[in-house]
């Protein structure tokens, strides 16, 4: 052998293991998935929080619930619960559960049983039972199903046999299997509650969550990230779902798109509007959209004069073009809206009718009510970015400049946005720019805090608008299961909001999910958290 | 040499109890509830309060009270923080030890890099080369450490793509904090391929390590430059020369020892301004330490964190300060009183 052929073989020979260094260290990066999110959980258990970073962290992560929405269609699919039924009266929901639903084994915990209906009476019960032990552990506030009153209105949860269980309602409530799939119905282990209850530190149940959902708890340091690993034993499917989901808590939005550029993170939280166009023209990131469950709306203040007349009302809303506001504040990231309802709801009314930018007619009207040029009100604007108004100062600017040329002369509001609220809840403001952003798909979630009589004094209905015939028709809505019926009824709500507009619906705006190419499988859920079960890294 | 420690000792306890006072007074100082600024617990009821109050010695005269409240320090009792409730001396023993290994690693580069150039500057001074190392080690002085960094990160991260711009470490590596040095922690760390893992860290170190170092290494160039022209002007050197020593016994026989003896004393300034740089970068590069942590509680008004925050920055610049200056007068005990250099 002569010398060259070993410098031949050395080459060789080391590009070789360069070669397999770097698969490996390919093989490594694409093992785990790193997300940019914008904030701390509250805690690992969404029952206790509607703050949706808690729901991002934990909901679809951590736990199951009895059902899902499907992020497609919005219709209700089985998930813990192969089937359910309901009875003819609409009062008794029976639930069948899977068999051989595996809990996380952790260094903390290791689960002797499968889920069974006494995990399901557990976590029902925890939020519904004041005398559950569990009950008034992390401040004892389930503050989702509080405001739906969904505790008041169960009157039993009944264990049939280990696999089937049984709820009976008060009064019928066609959104009730809704709000058991939303995010906050989650399923929390029984035998690991008791086990705690037992070790004397049932308040780590919580902070070191035992769920049956596709990845399990790691570790968790406040301001720096969130480990997850996992789950290999869950009942679905997880042969796509990645190794590792690591939260890198980054709350810059800024910094969270530069680490997104960077390969630092695979997916981000909420992208700035105007970094939108940086994300597009960027070859190796994805951005897809999808429209939100969420609505913007301009609302009179129908307690007071001239508001209370409906003609005044509609005189404004004629006054105004939605579409350059939708151009100017959005930067078209949301659609017009001509309802309350957005059109990722299965309600969601394609011809409804929608008031149309006239001046001139807006100006006869108020001539009608008696209103004179020179008129002064004022229009409220939230301090706060929501997605469903990233800027409401700069849309009652414009919203200013629209009423100046009818001859109303309109003073911009703003407080901080605790006083901003209280003051709204008095009753203070002439009208207010502000919105609504709903938990789950069911219609009922934006037409009874919006706008039902009840809902004025616990501060949601910003129109303080109190109409016996809307209330009536919701109420109706709820009790039936037919959803062509209910979407009739929603359609007749739909016409008298248009007839008496005591709000201007303005638009729908998007979500946004961004993510680096190489990520497969990720979905935009508008019906609550993001789901990790199913994304992996490809080359 | 005991009398020197002696009074090396007492000067080191004095600041420290200096600062303790300014930090306690801090509690008072800072808007809010003294009790709450020192303890970082809010009491949820009176009964809770007062058993704070005991604890704090809050009812005693100030005196007692700052006793009391070095007592605790020395006890490792720092209080909590405000915003993650954590133990602060568990925050502090994280994040302090990811800044003194930043300002290590630039420390290091400034002298390897610093000292050699520095001294090639000072044996061929006011040649070409000279001036060319001069200027630039002058350029670069003058970059604000800002600035720079988010230039490199401009660069090298978002444009080519080649270094990191947040943190140490990717997440992916499980690495737990043992010792709160990253390439310690990984050699010890078990279930994580270190080499995989060194490497990413070393990725991670470059951009903030140099944008640190290169302020650090210009002006080490430029002490050892001035240090060097001066040894070569003393008349020992001429003295070897004519002895028919060769250059390079004379260079490192002579020249290089006693070049090096007054950049000592002016290496403690160094420390300062390395670690207030660090801690700037910090901020810029997500870096997980001191300074980062101090910014970060100054935004949440966390007041026992800044408190703790202060006087444990003020404790590490301190104690190196004085080390090196105590390493001096042992090296070079011949001085009474140390000489500074001339820049």
């Amino acid at each position: 052998m002569n010398k060259g052929f070993h410098w031949v073989l050395g080459v060789c020979l080391v590009l070789t293991l360069q070669a397999c260094n770097d698969s490996k260290r390919d093989a490594f990066y694409r093992s785990g998935i790193i997300y940019c999110s914008e904030s701390n959980p509250v805690n690992f258990n969404p029952q206790t929080d509607t703050s949706s970073t808690t729901a991002d962290a934990t909901a679809h992560q951590l736990y199951d619930r009895l059902m899902d929405f499907d992020a497609e269609t919005g219709q209700i699919i089985p998930s813990i619960a192969s089937s359910w039924k309901v009875s003819d009266d609409g009062l008794v929901y029976t639930f069948q559960l899977k068999k051989g639903v595996t809990f996380h084994t952790t260094a903390y915990f290791t689960p002797t049983r499968t889920l069974n209906a006494d995990d399901i009476i557990f976590s029902i019960n925890r939020w519904r039972d004041p005398t559950n032990p569990y009950h008034n552990i992390s401040g004892g506030r389930y503050p989702y199903f509080e405001s739906l009153g969904l505790a008041k209105n169960i009157a039993e949860v009944n264990r049939i046999n280990s696999y089937r269980i049984e709820i009976v309602i008060k009064q019928k409530d066609s959104s009730f299997l809704a709000n058991l799939a939303s995010d906050f119905s989650i399923i929390l282990s029984a035998e690991y509650a008791d086990y705690l209850l037992n070790q004397g530190t049932p308040e780590r149940i919580d902070d070191f969550p035992i769920g049956t959902g596709p990845f399990k708890f790691q570790s968790y340091r406040k301001d720096h990230y969130i480990r997850f690993e996992k789950h290999n034993d869950y009942w679905g499917d997880t042969s796509l779902t990645s190794d590792h989901l690591i939260y890198d808590i980054t709350p810059k939005s800024s910094i969270r798109l530069a680490k997104l550029i960077t390969g630092e993170c695979d997916a981000i939280a909420f992208p700035a509007q105007t970094e939108l166009e940086i994300i597009r023209n960027r070859e190796e990131l994805a951005l897809s959209e999808k429209p939100g469950l969420n609505v913007g709306f301009w609302a009179f203040n129908t307690k007071k004069y001239p508001f209370n007349n409906p003609k005044v009302r509609k005189a404004l809303a004629l006054a105004i073009d939605k579409n350059t506001l939708l151009e100017a504040v959005y930067f078209e990231s949301a659609t017009r809206a001509k309802t309350l309802l957005p059109n990722a709801s299965w309600a969601f009314q394609s011809d409804a009718e929608d008031t149309a930018y006239n001046p001139v007619l807006a100006r006869e009207l108020l001539d009608e009510a008696g209103v004179a040029p020179g008129f002064t009100m004022s229009i409220w604007a939230m301090p706060v970015e929501r997605a469903y108004n990233p800027n409401a100062t700069k849309m009652a600017e414009l919203i200013q400049r629209y009423l100046s040329a009818v001859g109303i002369q309109a003073n911009i509001v703003t407080y901080d946005w605790t006083t901003f609220r209280r003051h709204l809840r008095e009753g203070r403001h002439d009208s207010v720019l502000i919105g609504w952003s709903a938990d789950n798909g069911d219609p009922d979630n934006f037409y009874r805090p919006l706008l039902s009589c009840s809902a004025i004094p616990s501060g949601t209905n910003r129109a303080m608008w109190c109409n016996k015939r809307y209330d009536q028709l919701i109420d109706e809505a709820l009790q039936t299961q037919n959803t062509q019926r209910r979407k009739a009824i929603y359609e007749q709500v739909n016409r008298l909001i248009y007839d008496e507009l005591p709000l201007v619906p303005i638009a729908h705006a998007y979500r946004y999910q961004a993510y680096r190419k190489d990520l497969k499988g990720m979905v935009i859920n508008p019906y609550g958290g993001i789901r990790f079960v199913g994304v992996t890294k490809v080359q | 040499m005991i009398k020197i420690l002696i009074r090396y000792t007492i000067l080191f306890v004095m600041t420290l109890l200096v600062l303790a006072a300014l930090s306690f007074s801090l509690a008072y100082l800072f808007p809010g509830d003294v009790l709450v600024n020192l303890s970082g617990i809010t009491p949820h009821n009176d009964a809770q309060r007062a058993a704070l109050m005991r604890q704090f010695q809050l009812d005693e005269p100030y005196i007692f009270q700052f006793i009391h409240y070095v007592s605790e320090l020395l006890q490792g009792n720092w209080g909590y923080s405000f915003v993650s409730g954590l133990p602060l001396r568990e925050e502090i023993g994280i994040a302090m030890p990811a800044t003194i290994e930043l300002s290590a690693y630039a420390l290091f580069i400034a002298l390897v890099v610093g000292v050699p150039l520095g001294c090639f500057a000072g044996l061929r001074s006011y040649s070409k080369s000279d001036y060319i190392i001069n200027s630039a080690s002058m350029v670069s002085y003058s970059f604000p450490v800002f600035w720079l960094a988010l230039v490199f990160i401009l660069i090298f991260s978002l444009e080519m793509g080649i270094a990191p711009l947040s943190g140490r470490l990717s997440l992916l590596f499980d690495v737990p904090d043992k010792t709160g040095f990253i390439l310690l922690d990984i050699i010890l760390a078990k279930n994580i391929d270190s080499s995989l893992a060194l490497g990413d860290a070393l990725k991670h170190l470059i951009l903030p390590t140099i944008s640190i170092a290169l302020i650090s290494t210009a002006s080490m160039i430029r002490l050892t430059r001035r240090s060097v022209i001066d040894v070569l002007n003393s008349p020992y050197i001429a003295a070897a020369e004519s002895r028919g020593l060769s250059k390079s016994q004379i260079f490192f026989r002579h020249i290089l020892r006693n070049a090096l003896l007054p950049i000592l004393p002016l290496m403690a300034i160094q420390i300062t301004t390395l670690m207030t740089n660090a801690m700037i970068v910090e901020t810029l590069f997500s870096w997980p330490g001191i300074g980062n942590w101090l910014i970060q509680a100054i935004y949440q008004r966390d007041y026992p964190a800044l408190r703790i925050g202060m006087l444990a920055v003020a404790t590490v610049v301190v104690s190196f300060t004085i080390l090196i200056d105590l390493f001096n007068r042992f090296i070079d005990p011949s001085r009474e009183k140390y000489e500074r250099a001339t820049v």
